[in-house]
């Protein structure tokens, strides 16, 4: 399955890239597999996206559940809690 | 309702005008504007970086908006959130809202403000003397965002 991936802010500057695009395996099929499957590229992915980290998800600009499901040609982003305002 | 994601200043009296505009029941126009202070504790900020999502951020702030008027009795809704590099004193956020009393527009200034400081994809990061330092999420805006629900 092909995705659109970005990185915002603090995670954009850890992992080192804004967007990428991505095949993954058939069972990465939901934004919280998909984080599990980019942590385990190892290095700085494991760190600035290991379980301790309070990063959000959004799937298609909306913000997701680890649970939700992701569909072919999705654009997913990773974020760290946002501080506008 | 207007809503704007720009990098450019804006014109708080003109949004206000418009609002005031937007109807003859207009009682009331309630506004925000924050602004960059120029300290974080007691070091000095030289300037704020404001990243944020193209097109979710405009989305985001929009659905606060019609939650609002969902919400309240309200007559108009303006929302402007500035990105890119501002300095201290450079206005960041403004929310107007006009209603028939002023209870409502109250109101729904605070909620759609308490919202988009969680809400929408907008990252702050400071330049301090030393050093850039990308801002922290604060509990009490999430407290101050729950207490709506």
């Amino acid at each position: 399955m092909k995705l659109r991936l970005r990185y915002f802010a603090a995670l954009r500057e850890a992992v080192g890239i804004s967007e990428e695009t991505l095949i993954v395996p058939a069972a990465v099929c939901t934004a919280g597999a998909l984080r599990t499957y980019l942590q385990a590229r190892g290095g700085v992915w494991a760190d600035a996206l290991g379980p301790t980290r309070p990063i959000r998800i959004a799937i298609n600009q909306r913000m997701a559940q680890p649970s939700d499901a992701l569909e072919a040609d999705a654009e997913v982003a990773f974020f760290p809690p946002v501080t506008g305002g | 309702m207007y809503v704007s994601i720009q990098e450019e200043d804006f014109d708080a009296g003109k949004l206000m005008a418009g609002l005031r505009q937007s109807s003859g029941c207009v009682g009331a126009v309630v506004s925000m504007v924050g602004l960059v202070r120029d300290t974080h504790g007691a070091e000095p900020v030289s300037a704020l970086m404001l990243e944020h999502y193209p097109g979710m951020t405009q989305r985001a702030l929009e659905s606060i908006c019609e939650q609002a008027r969902a919400r309240w009795a309200i007559l108009d809704i303006a929302a402007v959130h500035r990105v890119g590099l501002l300095r201290p004193s450079e206005a960041i956020v403004f929310v107007g809202v006009a209603s028939v009393h002023r209870a409502q527009a109250f109101a729904a200034c605070e909620f759609v403000m308490d919202q988009l400081k969680t809400n929408i994809p907008i990252w702050k990061k400071e330049q301090r003397a030393h050093t850039a330092v990308w801002l922290e999420a604060q509990g009490s805006d999430l407290e101050a965002q729950t207490r709506w629900r």
